[in-house]
């Protein structure tokens, strides 16, 4: 905190600056465009792991904070700020993105591909870091046009649909979000006199119970088409399924979590008692999402729609345990979206490995995988692991917190989206099946197993998803005390009782700091 | 010496590791002794701290050893940790030693196997899964352990991938244990909910404070997972199917070890059931109910492992019978001697099953013994333990059950024993059709013979384990013998984690005589009807009714009312209700945008860059607008 490196505006200027560097290098310099593209992001994971280590832990509040005055008149402001929430999102966004760079292959040298990629990182990390509502929404809209070229410019066979949906029904719901942002500005202008679009200034806006869940449903419409939440999840299984390898890795590893991240920072801080009331709601939403997803992907032939229904039941998770106002469970969450994160870019570069021997998404025309390519197959196997849920790797850690802390307060809900739990193996297990198990079909040493270069882009999420597992300690110390103030600042603006756990006498609670 | 109980699990999974980073360098048959020796010393250890915890004063005899904080939030904190009491120390012995048997068998049995080395990465990641399950101080370490060895049951019961039997058996087994885990999962939230801990010392000692209804819940829940990991009604019928994997892998965790968790669980949460009678009594009728089940089906099977697997159901069931009476003790037992004598049956029918070059059908087996004389005494002690025939380990520790069901209720007792009478009997079907009677397969005449067979028993690594197993299965009640007060021993060593909590009916040993007089009489008739039916005959259909045969309906009617009505559900969901559903109106809204639009033309250019560059636009005009109005 006393730092004075200016971590979280580098954060972002750098992978924009440099895509604006390599606008500038000439085409032809394939190599030289993929290697500034790839430092770049490397230098990005870099900074991003230096906050962590500055990062206080213990502290709920926002560190490294970084406020200037931008279009004064309106009171915005280029105001950065990371609390626990946020830290392991960026550490992961970090993360993702030179490994997203690293299975594109030969496009990872191509200067527009690149230059997308690194203005799509800035978009993201400027929405995870952004503390100015007007600040996040740019950055929130910004991501979309990069993924749009990069669907419409290297996707699969209906790549134009899938782009022009995606950018379509994402962009309509962002109008949402927009007017609800001007909404709740002028009605905290109204009543302090102030124009401020400063997300901690908001906070304090007295909103009535009208205004409060319309202002709330506009802002979550736009968070839940992003997520996606079911039932706006139709762009996502086109998009993922048409988008290159790593643009389907970086929508559902990193886009997603804007959406359940603006749930977390924007819904929780600024609608405490819209969300209290519309809780149900919501949590439905995501209890119906994790079954319907399952029950979809159970007959989806195509791996990367199959991924694509999975993420939706996983998001479901996630949206559950924002809603579930409770310690257990938003900590559960923020941990989620990250677990999410690594092991769904894993199972998209695994496909994607599949597709570049193979050719083909789809199951039916894979067949005994397992005897061919005995290590890929062994990854395989430990990430569809890791996002069953199976214990000691790190799906489930945040899962079973969750679902713990659903279950305290929400307890149906609980139970009904643990069923989700035996749903997840049936699809998954049903696919490794079809393409791993059985007689091979294809000619011993026609296709090469795992290669060295392959491996270790996905030793880094493989080394994590076991980490995690078992070690999720450093990451729930620092999410733990920022969640202990968004849920306190639910509950005493909504006048909820904190959960009961244990008999009186048993549980000695330890909250944090109060607001 | 009990510091260094954290090798017990930690041993097998650097086995684990070891082999996972050269496991094919290694190669065969060297990775095959490193699991082996890996478990061996895993067995050892635990003797030291067995015997460490065995100094300590009855009162005292319960070490807790924690590592380190495996998840905290909110309120919420798990140790990964261990405990060392009696109950998980009689577990991790049985375990490793069983374990280690088995793992040199497995040398001799998968050695033409080209997946040699990942079967003992598997075998070894399996125990040290089973042993985090048993000495886990927690219940969600016990949970990791838990649904690690089902994973390790996964792979194993699909070891064999390319049949698709095996890979569908091995899915089926998951699916099953995962329905089972749900529910475990929620009693875990009941538990935290009502206790604030999910450390077994920590709840044990809060139960007083929560209504019955909860407990009642927590325990019924916890069975439900019980019921799947070991196979009761209604989630059993994975455990036939989990016979596609190799015949050591039945032996280990499909018989002696995995299947046995629900039991120990149940043994556990023994402070949760005493206060919880209902969920006691539900746990006692399943186990009767599935006991008789299981042996009525594996009366009529022809292969050999199926009969063993419903066997293991049945034997299952008594355990669970005991447990849900309070008889933990005999629950225990029952598993100590249930672990060898399954075993060695196990490995007896693998040792047939390759000198009958992988035929397991015992229609086409016959007059074995002369030509298998180590497997055939082995598997014949196996047959006399199991079907309870005096001074053979099952004789003892079947007779505590049906002691204490007699105590607890007499029409348990009637279920047990009329379960005890199939037991003898169906085991000795088994053995008469496989090891006596007619040759029922041809001989191989010359050497290269295709079509022929030259039964032999197997080379050491493979004797040895049924040789040892076989002893134990004819003196293993030595540990627990109830005609002497004084040569109980393991209950005394049990007692303190059992305490007053423990069901025991006193008879006086006048009773327990009578009781053991009538036992035996059980187990003889058992017997001579298995000699009178099948010591000269192979076929017999009256005694193998299609009803038996198909296991009663109960797999074909999963399928038929549960599989395919929800596949098709599934079909109709992602064809109707997401695609001319949900989709359907999302593209309708767009399909009514556009024509509507249709006016529009000049603009409609249908690239959706044009409309990228119109929102980039329309923001810098809104921008100019909001500007000029502040100025």
């Amino acid at each position: 905190m006393t730092s004075t490196f200016p971590y979280l505006t580098t954060l972002i200027l750098l992978p924009a600056g440099a895509a604006v560097v390599i606008a500038l290098i000439p085409s032809a310099q394939r190599r030289l465009v993929q290697v500034v593209g790839f430092v770049a992001s490397l230098a990005v994971l870099g900074i991003a792991s230096a906050a962590t280590v500055a990062f206080t832990s213990g502290y709920g509040g926002y560190q490294f904070v970084s406020s200037h005055q931008w279009i004064s008149v309106f009171g915005i402001s280029w105001s950065l700020g990371m609390d626990g929430i946020s830290l392991f999102l960026v550490l992961m966004t970090g993360l993702l993105f030179p490994i997203a760079l690293a299975a594109s292959g030969e496009r990872a040298a191509d200067k527009s591909f690149v230059a997308w990629i690194l203005v799509l990182e800035a978009g993201c990390l400027g929405g995870f870091l952004a503390l100015d509502l007007l600040l996040f929404f740019v950055f929130f809209e910004l991501t979309l046009v990069p993924v749009y070229f990069v669907i419409a410019g290297w996707g699969h066979e209906r790549r134009g649909y899938a782009a022009g949906k995606f950018f379509l029904y994402t962009l309509g719901a962002s109008a949402f979000l927009f007017v609800g942002i001007l909404a709740l500005v002028a009605i905290h202008a109204s009543q302090t006199g102030v124009t401020t679009f400063d997300v901690r200034a908001l906070t304090d806006t007295h909103l009535s119970g009208t205004a409060g869940v319309l202002l709330f449903l506009g802002f979550t419409a736009a968070f839940a088409v992003k997520m996606p939440l079911f039932p706006f999840h139709t762009w996502s299984p086109d998009a993922y399924r048409e988008a290159p390898a790593a643009g389907s890795l970086l929508l559902a590893g990193v886009m997603a979590k804007l959406g359940a991240y603006g749930i977390i920072r924007f819904d929780l801080a600024l609608f405490p008692r819209a969300v209290v009331t519309l809780a149900p709601l919501l949590l439905s939403l995501g209890a119906i999402g994790i079954i319907y997803g399952a029950i979809v992907a159970a007959v989806e032939r195509d791996l990367k729609r199959l991924v694509a229904y999975s993420s939706l039941a996983h998001l479901g998770f996630i949206v559950i345990g924002a809603f579930a106002i409770s310690r257990e469970a938003l900590t559960g969450a923020v941990l989620q979206m990250v677990n999410h994160g690594l092991y769904t870019a894993a199972l998209f570069i695994l496909i994607a490995l599949l597709y570049k021997r193979l050719g083909t998404f789809s199951v039916k025309e894979m067949r005994g995988l397992q005897r061919r390519m005995p290590v890929l197959a062994g990854v395989f196997t430990l990430v569809m692991l890791a996002s069953i849920g199976v214990p000691g790797l790190n799906g489930f850690v945040g899962e079973f917190l969750i679902l713990a802390g659903t279950f305290l307060t929400h307890r149906w809900w609980a139970v009904v989206a643990t069923a989700g739990v035996v749903l997840a193996a049936v699809y998954l297990l049903w696919a490794y099946q079809q393409a791993f198990q059985g007689k091979p079909t294809i000619e011993a040493g026609a296709v090469h197993d795992l290669s060295w270069r392959e491996g270790l882009t996905l030793a880094p999420l493989v080394i994590l998803i076991v980490l995690l597992g078992i070690f999720p300690g450093p990451l729930l110390n620092r999410i733990g005390p920022s969640v202990t103030q968004v849920v306190t600042h639910v509950e005493v603006v909504a006048h909820q009782r904190p959960p009961q756990v244990g008999s009186p006498g048993v549980a000695l609670r330890t909250t944090g700091a109060q607001r | 010496m009990l510091r260094v109980a954290f090798l017990i699990p930690l041993l097998p999974l650097a086995g684990f590791v070891i082999l996972l980073l050269s496991g094919r360098k290694l190669g065969n048959p060297l990775a095959g002794w490193l699991a082996t020796i890996m478990v061996a010393a895993s067995f050892v250890v635990t003797v030291v701290v067995f015997a460490g915890l065995f100094r300590l004063p009855a009162g005292g005899r319960s070490y807790t050893q924690n590592w380190f904080t495996w998840i905290s939030a909110g309120h919420l904190h798990v140790n990964m940790g261990l405990l060392v009491d009696p109950l998980s120390m009689t577990m991790a012995a049985f375990v490793t030693g069983v374990s280690a048997l088995i793992h040199l068998y497995s040398i001799g049995y998968m050695e033409h196997d080209e997946d040699f080395p990942k079967f003992f990465l598997y075998l070894n990641l399996f125990v040290a899964a089973m042993l985090l399950l048993v000495l886990a101080n927690n219940f969600l370490l016990l949970f990791l352990g838990w649904e690690g060895v089902g994973v390790c049951s996964y792979f194993l019961i699909g070891f064999w991938f390319e049949r698709d039997t095996a890979s569908s058996a091995a899915k089926k087994a998951m699916i099953f244990n995962r329905i089972g885990d749900a529910a475990f999962l929620v009693a875990l939230f009941l538990i935290y909910e009502r206790t604030g801990s999910l450390d077994y010392h920590t709840v044990f000692s809060h139960l007083g404070s929560v209504g019955e209804p909860s407990l009642v819940a927590m325990g019924v829940l916890l069975f439900a997972g019980a019921v799947g990991k070991s196979a009761q009604i209604p989630l059993y019928p994975w455990l036939a199917d989990a016979m596609e994997g190799p015949t050591p892998v039945s032996a280990l965790i499909h018989a002696a070890t995995m299947v046995t968790a629900g039991v120990y669980l149940m043994c556990r949460i023994n402070p949760i059931l005493y206060r919880a009678p209902d969920a006691a009594h539900v746990i006692a009728i399943i186990g009767a109910v599935t006991a008789l089940l299981g042996a009525t089906i594996a009366c009529a099977q022809n292969d050999i492992k199926k009969i063993l697997a419903y066997s293991t159901i049945s034997q299952l069931g008594y355990m669970f019978l005991a447990a849900g009476i309070g008889a933990y003790d005999a629950a225990i037992f029952l598993m100590l001697t249930h672990a060898f004598y399954k075993a060695l049956l196990f490995l007896g029918a693998g040792s047939v099953i390759h000198a009958m070059n992988d035929d397991q059908d015992v229609k086409t087996m016959g007059a074995l013994a002369r030509l298998m004389p180590i497997t055939a005494v082995t598997f014949f002690i196996g047959w006399l333990s199991i079907g309870g025939l005096p001074v053979f380990s099952g004789f003892w520790s079947k007779g505590d059950v049906l002691l204490n069901g007699y105590g607890f209720s007499p029409a348990l007792w009637v279920v047990g024993a009329l379960t005890a009478v199939l037991t003898a009997y169906y085991l000795g079907r088994a053995y008469l059709l496989v090891f006596r009677g007619q040759q029922r397969w041809v001989e191989a005449r010359k050497p290269g013979d295709r079509a022929g067979l030259k039964p032999h028993d197997p080379s050491w690594v493979m004797s040895v384990p049924l040789i040892v197993l076989g002893a134990l299965s004819a003196v293993g009640g030595l540990i627990n013998l109830p005609i002497h007060p004084d040569l109980d021993f393991l209950d005394r060593w049990l007692s303190p984690v059992f305490a007053s909590r423990l069901f025991q009916h006193h008879w006086g040993l006048g009773g327990v005589w009578t009781f053991a007089l009538i036992d035996a009489a059980l187990a003889l008739l058992g017997v001579a009807l298995a000699v009178a039916l099948w010591g000269h005959a192979s076929e017999r259909p009256a005694f193998e009714p299609v009803v038996l045969q198909r296991a009663w309906y109960i797999d074909w009617a999963y399928d038929r009312f549960i599989a395919r009505p929800s596949t098709e559900v599934a079909i109709e969901t992602s064809s109707v209700v997401e695609a001319k559903g949900i989709d359907g109106a999302v593209n309708g809204f767009a399909w009514l945008v556009r024509s509507t639009a249709r006016h529009l033309r000049k603009v409609q250019t249908g690239y959706v860059r044009n409309y990228a560059l119109g929102l980039a636009g329309g923001l810098v005009l809104v921008l100019a607008y909001v500007l000029t109005r502040a100025s």
